[in-house]
């Protein structure tokens, strides 16, 4: 309100210098802003660690939310300067001057942005196709699958619950979610009926589960944890209700685990399908 | 037909009875047929889908009948309001008419009237009193919300709210600014006397409106459970309420359409004199972009929600794995229409931002070629965007850089549109009239929306965030706060020449100021809570999240009831107070603020030729600033 400036008199007095006071402000704003994004706000947002690739995601929230800093404060603070100091007088009718662009400052906004904007798809491209990146359901058969040994888990999804099969011991199928700590895991998730969607917040893995489908995702708990299985695809009246708990247990405790698991399920592993990557559903129409 | 043309032909100076005049075709004559035509529907349904078939017996459920209903009963209104007369009587050699009901009193809001103003503002109250039920059905999912488990409604209820809301804002407001301003304003600025296509603009409307009430009716056939995006098979398995969802939007698609293509043909053909295509003011060229957008998007959606139909009614397996179909068929046809859609949505904000800045800056629009750019550009790559929505799905994995590469490259020519308005503002003189606050709040909301999108473009960050809050979150920014702000502006920038009354200032500013910081305060957040892990969609969630939700609920509640204050002031200064507005009270060098403040029916009595854009602001650079007064006429 107390800075009107260059208000009347301003075809006699020169105009403050607004461009270069600008860039001071734009770049000293920016200077402090990025180190509180990348050591502040970078560490909260995220799913935690909980995993390699929940990790890694981590870092690609800071990555671009560094990325994104300049433009944000260049773009508030301009308004915030332009509300500022480019006021109409009160109960005047003065006219701004006649410019209608600045080819420079237009091909220079072209040539930033674009690259700002290769810059981030190719970090995107470059880190979805590391081992990092692969907690995202990537079809049947991923471009990039992570090295070394994997324990293989199906995640079947259905109205409206979740089991897992282990096809590596025996086929079979439990209603909790348990994976050894430092273990490359592959997910195979798969549904019967509707699409439905299994999402381990803490360990950073989201991949729908369709019907006749089996896609593939990769983690790598780190941490012993106990963690919460959702669904995030919208898949009926149950769909909130539709969780289930998971943990991350030492590579011991997860053999002694499934062992028992394997011979107290031992009888309903026998009556089990066959273990599938999909599992053709019957059409689910109402009535039936 | 004998009625009509004896009404239009001549005032008679001897009126009918009134009984008299409510037989022929108009409101109430359509709502009659429009229920006769249902009743029909739904008994031939019954004969072709006996109680015999399984469907029926088992459930109840009658889809064919539902569906006929719904199709002979927008037919039978339709024809109600009398658009069967003008293609019979062409087919019976009578000569054609250009126009329907242009004069009149207050009837001619209430019935088919070809006068592109009297649909403007039928529009405008049409889709205003929809956007009032969907924004309803969003207090009432945040009443919900207060709690970490279901207090207020059931599941059921729930998702039927969630997918009301969803589909209401989606469908409605995709004509939210095309339907009232373009319709009105674009003949006006391009200097024409009406549409290219007035009977078929009409029609855009009155089928909006059927739609409309469909999405309602569902409440009587169980809801849907889908939300707004319908996908498949669990479309297939919903109860009857599904049927109200995919003939509506295949309604709004049509409307959508044909209001595109009226819309094109208009601008292409009917331009004054001396309109070039550079001199084109930047909303007509935004509505140009839109248009183009809903012509390609729209058939693929009615496509879409045709085979969804014959999927629910004869068993077809479009979509049904265990019949040779694919639940991705339809996610990918579905977005195949929804990304366009939400440009859709977005563009005619663009449109009107940019026109109102110059005017309340006093400068001429900066970078127009830029603008004109950044809008097509938009629109075009929107068609190359549409599996960002399935990231996760496993669909064409291999694909997903390029996704990732078209979605970001869409930021760029959205940031044309912030550079133009940043340049615009530069130096200016802004005055903070009630329009202008809302563009600079576009600017602020807009521009939130548009960088949290760079992250949900950004494949490993979007695993965390896809099908959160966040998302939520984005296009609700992007969506509410660019498209419903700019809708805004759009009212009390306009509505002063529509009605020719003024809205109280001091009332504006406060549903202003209330919705700018209720809105920030609701939305910003649903971000922390996407990122915390809330899915979209659900009643239940972690108990550690209910403070922030129950923040968010309250503000959602304020921002609701700066929506009464807006109510209030519309009933307050434009029923009761009726200040009279001048014919130009924004001092816009623009055609439509040239023409007298009840429009006349004609808009011109004489085309105007036109020899400059209407950006004909400001003083030649280094004279500074000299006070001078806009010239009262342009053109």
């Amino acid at each position: 309100m107390s800075s009107e400036p260059a208000a009347t008199p301003s075809a006699v007095d020169p105009e403050p210098n607004h461009t270069a006071r600008f860039a001071v402000l734009w770049v000293v704003v920016t200077v402090i802003a990025i180190p509180l994004v990348i050591w502040v706000i970078g560490p909260l947002i995220g799913a935690g660690n909980g995993s390699d690739q929940s990790a890694a995601q981590g870092t690609d929230y800071t990555v671009l939310a560094v990325t994104a800093t300049p433009v944000l404060t260049l773009v508030m603070l301009f308004l915030l300067y332009s509300v500022i100091f480019f006021r109409q007088p009160k109960g005047q009718m003065l006219e701004g001057p006649a410019v209608r662009g600045h080819a420079r400052v237009q091909a220079t906004w072209i040539i930033v942005t674009s690259i700002m904007v290769l810059g981030v798809a190719v970090f995107g491209t470059v880190r979805l196709e590391s081992a990092d990146g692969a907690g995202s359901g990537s079809g049947p058969n991923p471009l990039t699958v992570p090295k070394g040994s994997k324990l293989p888990v199906q995640v079947i999804a259905q109205q409206w619950l979740f089991t897992y099969r282990y096809p590596t011991y025996g086929g079979v199928e439990t209603t909790e979610l348990v994976l050894p700590a430092n273990q490359e895991v592959e997910f195979h998730v798969t549904s019967l009926d509707v699409i439905h969607d299994f999402w381990a917040y803490k360990l950073g893995v989201k991949a729908d589960a369709n019907p006749g489908v089996d896609n593939v995702a990769f983690v790598k708990p780190t941490k012993l944890e106990n963690f919460t299985v959702r669904c995030a695809e919208l898949c009926g009246i149950w769909h909130g209700y539709m969780s289930n708990a998971g943990k991350v247990v030492t590579p011991a405790a997860f053999e002694t685990w499934i062992h028992h698991e394997q011979t107290r399920l031992a009888p309903a592993t026998k009556v089990l399908p066959k273990y599938s990557t999909t599992y053709l559903p019957e059409p689910t129409r109402r009535g039936e | 037909m004998s009625t009509t043309s004896a009404a239009a032909a001549a005032p008679q100076p001897i009126r009918a009875p009134a009984w008299r005049r409510l037989i022929g075709f108009n409101l109430l004559t359509a709502v009659i047929l429009g229920v006769g035509g249902y009743y029909l529907g739904w008994w031939i349904g019954h004969l072709i889908n006996g109680p015999s078939f399984e469907y029926e017996s088992a459930t109840d459920e009658n889809d064919v009948a539902l569906l006929l209903g719904y199709v002979f009963g927008v037919i039978g209104f339709l024809v109600g309001l009398g658009f069967a007369n003008y293609p019979i009587s062409r087919l019976l050699g009578r000569p054609a008419s250009l126009r329907e009901k242009e004069s009149g009193g207050i009837g001619r809001y209430f019935g088919l009237c070809t006068d592109h103003k009297v649909v403007g503002i039928q529009y405008l109250v049409g889709i205003g009193v929809f956007f009032f039920v969907g924004g309803v059905n969003a207090m009432l999912i945040r009443a919900e919300l207060l709690h970490p488990v279901p207090t207020l409604v059931g599941p059921n209820q729930y998702l039927s709210l969630v997918g009301m809301h969803g589909t209401m804002m989606m469908g409605m407001m995709t004509s939210g600014i095309l339907g009232p301003f373009a319709n009105y304003f674009v003949p006006l600025m391009i200097g024409a006397r009406r549409m290219a296509f007035p009977r078929i603009e009409a029609l855009t409307f009155w089928l909006l409106m059927a739609a409309g009430f469909i999405l309602v009716s569902t409440i009587f056939f169980g809801g849907f459970p889908t939300g707004w995006t319908g996908y498949e098979p669990l479309n297939d398995e919903a109860v009857m309420g599904m049927d109200s969802y995919i003939v509506f939007f295949a309604l709004v698609g049509l409307s959508m359409a044909m209001l595109g293509l009226n819309m094109m043909a208009t601008i292409i053909t009917m331009r004054a004199p001396g309109l070039t295509w550079s001199r084109l003011p930047i909303f007509v060229w935004s509505v140009f972009a839109t248009a183009v957008l809903m012509v390609l998007a729209a058939p693929m959606l009615i496509a879409t929600l045709a085979m969804a139909a014959l999927d629910r009614t004869i068993d077809t397996s479009f979509f049904i794995t265990g019949g040779g179909g694919s639940s991705y068929l339809f996610e990918n046809l579905f977005w195949f229409f929804g990304h366009p859609e939400v440009y859709i949505l977005a563009l005619p904000g663009f449109g009107i931002v940019l026109e109102l800045i110059p005017v309340f800056t006093r400068k001429p629009l900066w970078g127009y070629r830029l603008a004109v750019s950044g809008m097509l550009g938009v629109s075009l790559l929107s068609f190359f965007v549409w599996q960002h929505h399935l990231f996760v799905s496993g669909i064409n994995a291999d694909l997903r850089p390029f996704y990732m590469l078209s979605t970001e490259i869409i930021s760029v020519p959205t940031g044309f549109i912030f550079l133009c308005v940043m340049g615009t503002l530069w130096r200016s003189r802004i005055s903070f009239s009630v329009p202008m606050l809302f563009c600079l709040a576009w600017v602020f909301n807009f521009l939130i929306g548009g960088l949290s999108g760079v992250v949900l473009s950004d494949v490993p960050t979007d695993t965390g965030l896809h099908g959160s809050f966040f998302v939520m979150a984005h296009f609700h920014y992007t969506i509410m706060g660019g498209l419903i702000f700019s809708f805004f502006a759009g009212i009390y920038y306009w509505v002063p020449k529509m009605l020719g009354v003024r809205f109280n200032e001091m009332l504006s500013k406060a549903h202003f100021w209330l919705m700018f910081i209720a809105f920030n305060s609701t939305f910003l957040p649903l971000f922390v809570l996407g990122i915390k892990g809330m899915p979209r969609r659900v009643s239940t969630y972690e108990p550690s999240l209910q403070g922030l939700n129950v923040w968010v609920s309250i503000s959602a509640f304020v921002l609701g009831f700066s929506m009464l204050i807006f109510i209030y002031n519309v009933i307050y200064s434009l029923v009761f107070v009726r200040k009279p507005a001048e014919a130009n009270p924004w001092h816009s060098k623009s055609l439509e603020w040239q023409v007298p403040t009840p429009v006349p029916v004609n808009n011109f009595e004489q085309i105007p030729v036109i020899d400059h854009d209407p950006y004909d602001y400001g003083t030649p650079v280094a004279l500074g600033g000299g006070g001078s007064q806009p010239a009262p006429a342009g053109a």
